[in-house]
């Protein structure tokens, strides 16, 4: 909590429909969000259990800076994770952050699983349990429609849901947080489905009395200028991330049907430009950014004949243009806009979805399926037969289904075809074919994800290719986003928050932190993430890439197996020492 | 000339609260944005539009006509200042105001009114937000 040198966290037991509130002092060196969230994991997680098992806890954190500061938007919640089994951490923006803030709690961890279909309103003077039997499959926007209409504080208020996919436990669904933000990926929608937890609205009226007005405001106006006013952040401004979608076609990095391809011959049709002039209706932030990153596009259909049209908006960005755009051979910006919304209805994370269908595409073409498995006519770029499958995949409707539905592990387990499943460490592959780094930092990173450590941007930024370097850029930069996500700082604005800039801000809302603290902080984060991993039966011995991506040109050509392996083999080595160091001085 | 907020761009708002936060900060010296003098809601949704609710500086303001003890004075160009030690805690500003500019903050028992003070318009990221130049 603000001003205090304790961790307020809020224990939710489902089963029992009972709340606990803890003064947390030992958690107060881990900071806040990643920091708190993987402690109070690590914690209360049961070894051996099922993911999906009810005693497994789900935990929600911010940070000390949250929401007072620009760009500090994150909400962080970690789980075990449904969908590779291990350490489970996904991020989103919103309002969630504010929310928790303002209802005045650090963390939250839920356990149990309640009776009935159940909702959770919290806010700063009550913990309610409420029915949401009439809710159980309603997708998220009608789910986010009769919260609003049902409970106060327009503004003030965050509203998480799971769609279709989660309550069906699909080991890839999200949790939408205020429509355009989510929790997407690693399953933490089938973690809200075994608990039979639809929702969560969560708001508050804390007070949250600021100790020295004039010390923080002169720092915040200083970040504030920095965000504004100079070039750190503009481009999330105004393209958005989905420039990236031209800048990855013209060297040969976005991967294109199934990673057939790493580039895309409707990129131009595709891209961020394209987008902007033809679909973008508006941009909006999460709380506290004076960016504005989120890009809403419009699309209408026609749901009649005589010019009977209905237009929607969603939110779109690299990664879903890349999963249900290039990926899946789609072609118009119109088109992917359609896929995006039928993702987002029932509630899917749209990076495995696509990779999953890609793959599907693939091997119904290669008769590893059929027909009969896909119940739609798979075929690069064909729209609505996709949006048929998405449907599938939520409501798991046959044995196929049910099966990809566990992820593309376990569909290749079945059904073969791992030589193109486009897998890194279990998790399905981001929007990035650079090269090296981000191959092997989706791979190693603590939660298979291309944020993890960015290996892209070194692929990107290199000169040259080189191996030691390529280690050290993924290890010392996972360290680095360790200690901005434990401050929930959004990673757009890493420019922004250097550690000067960090430590400044702490230390003008009383929080006396040196560097050497900071440095601290993101071992522990860093090796703790590791040891939950390890606990959990985690190894990358044996570990296999998957051919595909050996077989498709990067920037830097196409890659060779062989290093690839050596590199693995570098990081486990050098990983490893450093972690017996760690665990010593623990 | 004394100048008086305007929320005229709201088409152009990112949401981000920024103007929310500041002002709970600088005038009411708390982190929550529930304190601030502006409020920005969507009208039902994220999917639709930004609306903010302000003081719109009546130059007859019913909220000091309701107030019992005269805490709330009219400020030259329209709107009130209020003399938080005249203030009882009464709430019938707030009843008073029909635009629903005056809440209660019920921690230090005084309604939150708009200062016009123009802090929230310097840090909007957007120009949605304007200081006008009015007549006494
Ligand atoms: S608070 Fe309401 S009634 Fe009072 S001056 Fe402002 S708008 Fe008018
Ligand atoms: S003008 Fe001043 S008092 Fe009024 S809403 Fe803006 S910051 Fe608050
Ligand atoms: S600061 Fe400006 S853009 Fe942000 S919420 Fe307020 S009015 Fe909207």
């Amino acid at each position: 909590m603000i001003g205090t040198e304790f961790i307020r966290v809020l224990y939710i037991d489902l089963t029992n429909k009972k709340a606990d509130i803890q003064e947390r002092k030992d958690l107060y060196k881990y900071l806040g969000g990643a920091g708190i969230a993987v402690k109070l994991l690590e914690e209360n997680m049961k070894k051996g259990v099922d993911p999906l098992h009810e005693s497994q806890p789900l935990i929600i954190s911010i940070g000390p800076l949250s929401t007072i500061f620009p760009v500090v938007t994150k909400a962080v919640a970690t789980f075990i994770s449904p969908h590779t089994g291990e350490y489970g951490e996904s991020h989103a923006g919103g309002r969630l952050a504010m929310a928790i803030r303002n209802a005045g709690y650090d963390a939250i961890v839920i356990t149990g699983r309640a009776k009935k279909p159940t909702y959770l309103v919290i806010t700063d003077k009550n913990i309610e349990f409420k029915d949401a039997r009439a809710m159980w499959g309603l997708d998220i926007e009608e789910t986010g429609r009769v919260i609003r209409e049902r409970e106060p504080g327009p503004g003030k208020r965050s509203i998480i849901r799971i769609g279709r996919a989660g309550e069906n436990l699909v080991t890839y669904s999200c949790v939408n947080v205020d429509t355009y933000r989510h929790f997407g990926r690693l399953g933490i929608g089938a973690v809200l489905g075994s608990k039979n937890l639809k929702a969560i609205m969560i708001m508050g009226e804390e007070n949250l009395p600021i100790a020295n007005l004039k010390e923080y405001f002169k720092t915040y106006q200083e970040i504030y200028k920095k965000v504004t006013q100079t070039d750190a952040m503009a481009k999330y401004h105004e393209l958005g991330t989905p420039m990236n979608i031209k800048v990855l076609n013209s060297i040969s990095s976005l991967p294109t049907k199934n990673l057939l391809q790493s580039t895309f011959e409707h990129a131009d049709d595709i891209s961020g430009e394209t987008f902007a002039e033809k679909n973008l209706v508006r941009k909006v932030s999460c709380v506290g950014c004076p960016i504005g990153c989120i890009h809403i596009g419009q699309f209408r259909r026609e749901f009649d004949k005589g010019y009977e049209y209905e237009s929607i908006s969603v939110s779109y960005d690299h990664e879903l243009i890349y999963a249900l755009g290039s990926l899946l051979g789609v072609k118009t910006t119109d088109e992917v806009l359609q896929i995006i919304e039928e993702v987002e209805l029932v509630g899917l994370d749209a990076i495995s979805t696509g990779v999953v269908l890609a793959w599907a595409t693939e091997a119904l073409k290669k008769g590893l399926i059929s027909r009969e498995d896909t119940l739609a006519d798979l075929e690069f770029g064909n729209t609505m037969e996709y949006i048929k499958a998405i449907d599938n995949i939520a409501d798991r409707v046959n044995e196929f289904y049910y099966t990809i539905g566990n992820g593309l592990k376990e569909a290749v387990k079945k059904y073969g075809g791992e030589e193109f499943a486009l897998l890194y460490g279990g998790n399905e592959m981001a929007g990035y074919h650079t090269g090296y780094a981000f191959a092997l930092g989706q791979t190693v990173g603590a939660r298979h994800s291309h944020l993890d450590n960015a290996g892209y941007s070194y692929d990107q930024s290199a000169k040259e290719i080189k191996d030691e370097e390529i280690i050290d850029y993924v290890i010392n930069e996972e360290k680095e986003r360790a200690i901005l996500t434990s401050l929930c700082i959004c990673l757009f604005a890493r420019k922004v928050y250097d550690r000067p800039t960090i430590l400044k801000a702490l230390n003008s809302i009383g929080i006396n932190w040196t560097d050497q603290d900071l440095i601290r902080l993101a071992n522990d984060v860093f090796f703790t993430k590791l040891k939950i991993k390890k606990e959990l039966g985690y190894s990358l011995e044996n570990y296999k890439f998957p051919k595909r991506i050996f077989e498709t040109p990067t920037l830097w050509g196409k890659m060779d197996e062989e290093r690839l392996n050596r590199l693995l083999k570098m990081y486990i080595e050098r990983v490893e020492k450093e972690y017996e160091n760690w665990s010593r001085g623990k | 000339m004394p100048k008086v907020l305007r929320a005229d761009n709201m088409n152009k708002c990112l949401g981000c609260f920024t103007c929310m936060l500041t002002c709970a900060a600088v005038n009411h010296n708390n982190h929550n944005l529930a304190k601030s003098s502006i409020k920005v809601k969507t009208r039902g949704g994220l999917q639709s539009k930004f609306a903010a609710t302000i003081c719109v500086a009546c130059k007859e303001p019913a909220c000091a006509e309701a107030c019992p003890t005269n805490a709330l004075v009219k400020r030259p160009g329209g709107g009130v200042k209020l003399i938080e030690e005249k203030c009882i805690a009464c709430e019938k500003c707030v009843s008073a105001c029909i635009v629903g500019a005056i809440h209660m903050d019920y921690d230090r028992k005084i309604p939150i009114v708009c200062k016009h003070c123009g802090a929230c318009v310097r840090m909007c990221p957007h120009n949605c937000l304007s200081m006008e130049e009015v007549s006494e």
